[in-house]
């Protein structure tokens, strides 16, 4: 548990910096009057965030997990009321049991609602159901200047629209409103298929997208050649038999990494045999199961803090999408820059994204093909390699993930985001972030000023 | 034990809140009482979603002792009877201001040590009529032994651990479990402003640690339990070597 004036970090704790403060939230209706806190202000979830967009450096940190309680739950309509540093974890205990399941999940339940609205984050089911903010009913909106406005489609409709994806800058949310999707047990169908080539997951996207709510592939991110792109395609949908709603789900303790691991132990070496061992594992091309929700949408979080094993140095995670278009091309090239440098990291998440719009202005998802793997940081070399892969999603007008990023270029920020501009009409003018210092934007007209003094 | 039915005095403290939580996921009824009301509410709409079967609440400021009975007999008219009764409130003074006023160390004494004993002299005439149910009363290491640092506060919660002790062997005849109950440093609004250690625990971990001891009704407990052995050593420590730490 997050002890609140421990130093906020983020997941991949790089870069590390330090707020002037941190200010936990309590209650509500007794949040510290923002108008006299220093700024500038942020508020900080679980630190699932991997770069820098929910760090502050030298800033005030509003540390909103405190705010767990449930407002209301109506259990016919499947419409959950929550205050915002409530966890996707705390969630799910209570709505599994009663038949209800998030409309997204991420690939961690340690997160709060707030960062899920920040980040608009999307899970395997974004080809059906979209991003977290499309299943937004409404939320209460904090500004620094003491206002407290509610925002929903109808209400507010513009300050909504920057909220979901707004990366924490419009204010502090304070709860949120949302729709759950109705379960009729908490097991998963689940499919896991070998596939050899990047054509062949391709067309088993094609293949699986009508039928399957849920669909995203390990690749193996070492692979070269003939072999490029290889690895399991998971599919998935809730299990719906009434013998499963009896059975009573597997109790696993998590494990922990208790201490940062030298960061050695996370060479080349150890990816490469990991690759392999996980492709070996499955010898047979076809494997169909019936699974428990919990390691089908969260493997990774049995092991805690799992992020220690990149040692003191801090890791990266590197995600994009590229646009259907040019998308089989682009990511072709992609992965095969990323084998070649031998950079590559054992949790490679591929997966196609659908068309359903989300309301945020700043949201990261579109239709294309998303990528997202861990890197060591190796300093210079990872960077450099980095740049390499940028070039590629910007020509192919595809864009990064703010939420997974520590790296990314101002310019690029601009061409991923071209909504940025109307965005900034509502940046809250007390909110600001690591992530958006050093995106350092400026509007066009504000800078042609600047160059007349 | 069946904690079905309880009173939290005190249950906008986040200690308590956990706890809470813990009877209301076995459908408890659940009768809150505190001084603020928004909280108050914040509170019960929240153990209502986690589900609890009913949930009341009673506007309360622990130092008016001649509410009392009022508030217990609220409570017992409301759910027909009581299973369990926890006491959480508490204030952690500021030492120096004691020091420098009768009246403010009095005050601290009247909200952590009078107003409880109050309290269960009046709940403990009605558990042993009953002749069950659980008495929980959340006391502090810092009673374990007296520190130039926080005296005030430690000795009203060190009479509030040995009131516990008589009140348990007088009760325990009539089948009635009094639990005291012994945090270390937990990380709750009444410690926002304490530099936040090693030592530290989620107030999480301990409100569930609060829920077993009642379930089971064990006489003492620290929580988590390694305190237990840290306020042994503490106690060992002999007075002339004591006075020259600074705790
Ligand atoms: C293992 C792992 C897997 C992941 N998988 C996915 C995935 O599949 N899909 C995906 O989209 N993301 C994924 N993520 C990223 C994660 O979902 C997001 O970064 C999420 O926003 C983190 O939430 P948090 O509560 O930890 O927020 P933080 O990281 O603490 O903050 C994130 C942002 O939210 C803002 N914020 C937080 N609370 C509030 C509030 N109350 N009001 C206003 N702003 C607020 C912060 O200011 C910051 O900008 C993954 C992360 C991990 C570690
Ligand atoms: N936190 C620790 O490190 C620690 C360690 C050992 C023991 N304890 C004990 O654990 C208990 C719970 O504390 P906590 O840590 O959970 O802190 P907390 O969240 O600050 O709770 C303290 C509670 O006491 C209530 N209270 C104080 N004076 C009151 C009065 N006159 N009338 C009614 N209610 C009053 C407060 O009500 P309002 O919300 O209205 O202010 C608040 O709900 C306390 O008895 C504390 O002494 C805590």
């Amino acid at each position: 548990m997050l002890s609140t004036q421990a130093i906020p970090q983020s997941w991949g704790r790089y870069p590390r910096v330090k707020p002037a403060r941190v200010v936990p939230i309590y209650w509500r209706d007794q949040v510290p009057d923002l108008q006299t806190l220093p700024g500038p202000l942020l508020a900080y979830g679980y630190g699932r965030s991997y770069g820098d967009s929910c760090l502050n450096e030298n800033g005030t940190v509003l540390a909103v997990s405190h705010l767990r309680r449930f407002l209301a739950f109506d259990e016919e309509q499947g419409l959950l009321r929550c205050e915002a540093g409530v966890s996707l974890a705390e969630i799910l205990d209570l709505i599994v049991p009663r038949g209800w399941f998030l409309p997204v999940s991420p690939g961690t339940k340690f997160v709060s609602v707030g960062g899920a609205i920040a980040n608009d984050i999307h899970g395997k089911n974004h080809h059906k159901a979209g991003t977290f903010g499309c299943h937004v009913t409404r939320f209460e909106l904090l500004r620094s200047n003491g206002e407290r406005l509610i925002c929903s489609p109808t209400e507010n409709r513009e300050l909504f629209e920057a909220t979901i994806g707004g990366l924490g800058l419009t204010g502090l949310i304070l709860w949120a409103e949302f729709r759950l999707k109705r379960i009729h047990n908490p097991y998963i169908d689940m499919e896991r298929i070998r596939y050899d080539s990047l054509e062949e997951f391709m067309e088993l996207c094609a293949e699986s997208d009508e039928q399957y709510e849920y669909t995203v592939a390990w690749v193996d991110c070492l692979a070269s050649g003939s072999k490029l792109g290889r690895g399991i395609f998971m599919r998935g949908n809730h299990n719906e038999s009434p013998e499963y709603a009896r059975k009573p789900l597997p109790r696993k303790l998590p494990l922990a990494v208790p201490v940062d691991l030298p960061s050695f132990t996370l060479n080349t070496l150890t990816l490469k045999i990991f690759n392999t061992l996980y492709d070996h594992s499955q010898l047979q091309k076809r494997v169909f199961k019936v699974i428990p929700y919990e390691p089908f949408f969260y493997p990774l979080d049995s092991i805690h803090d799992w992020n220690r094993m990149y040692g003191r140095r801090g890791f990266f995670q590197y995600q994009c999408v590229v646009p259907y278009e040019q998308g089989y091309d682009v990511m072709k090239e992609i992965l095969q820059r990323i084998s070649r440098s031998g950079q590559g990291s054992f949790l490679a998440v591929l997966k196609k994204f659908g068309e359903v719009r989300s309301p945020g202005l700043l949201s990261f998802p579109r239709p294309g093909l998303t990528l997202a793997l861990d890197f060591a940081n190796q300093g210079p070399k990872t960077l450099r390699l980095f740049d390499e892969l940028d070039a590629l999603v910007r020509e192919s007008g595809g864009a990064l993930y703010p939420a997974k990023d520590a790296r990314m270029h101002g310019e690029d920020f601009k061409r991923f985001f071209p909504r940025w501009q109307e965005f900034m009409r509502y940046v809250d003018p007390k909110f600001s972030s690591s992530f958006w210092r050093r995106m350092a934007l400026v509007p066009a007209r504000e800078q042609s000023t600047a160059v007349e003094v | 034990m069946a904690l079905q039915k309880v009173v939290i005095v005190g249950a906008t403290s986040a200690i308590a809140y956990e706890a809470a939580q813990c009877m209301a996921a076995q459908g408890a009824e659940l009768f809150l009482v505190g001084r603020n009301p928004a909280k108050l509410e914040t509170i019960a709409a929240d153990l209502k979603v986690r589900g609890a079967q009913r949930v009341e609440t009673f506007l309360l400021d622990v130092n008016e002792v001649a509410r009392h009975q009022a508030m217990l007999d609220a409570a017992v008219a409301a759910f027909g009877w009581l299973d369990g009764l926890l006491i959480a409130h508490g204030t952690l003074g500021d030492q120096r201001k004691c020091e420098l006023s009768v009246e403010e160390t009095l005050r601290e004494f009247q909200t952590n040590a009078l107003s409880v004993i109050a309290l269960l002299t009046l709940a403990a005439n009605y558990f042993e009529q009953r002749g069950r149910g659980c008495i929980a009363v959340l006391s502090s290491v810092a009673g374990d032994r007296g520190r130039p640092s926080n005296y005030v506060y430690g000795a009203a919660k060190g009479a509030v651990s040995i009131f516990l002790q008589g009140l348990r062997a007088r009760l325990a005849k009539h089948g009635v479990a009094v639990v005291t109950i012994k945090p270390g440093l937990v990380d709750t609004p009444m410690t926002a402003h304490l530099r936040k250690g090693l030592l530290f625990s989620s107030a999480r971990r301990v409100g569930r640690g609060v829920y077993r001891a009642m379930q089971q009704g064990r006489p003492v407990v620290y929580l988590p339990g390694y305190w237990r052995l840290i306020m042994l050593v503490i106690r060992l420590i002999p007075e002339r070597v004591f006075q020259r730490l600074s705790l």
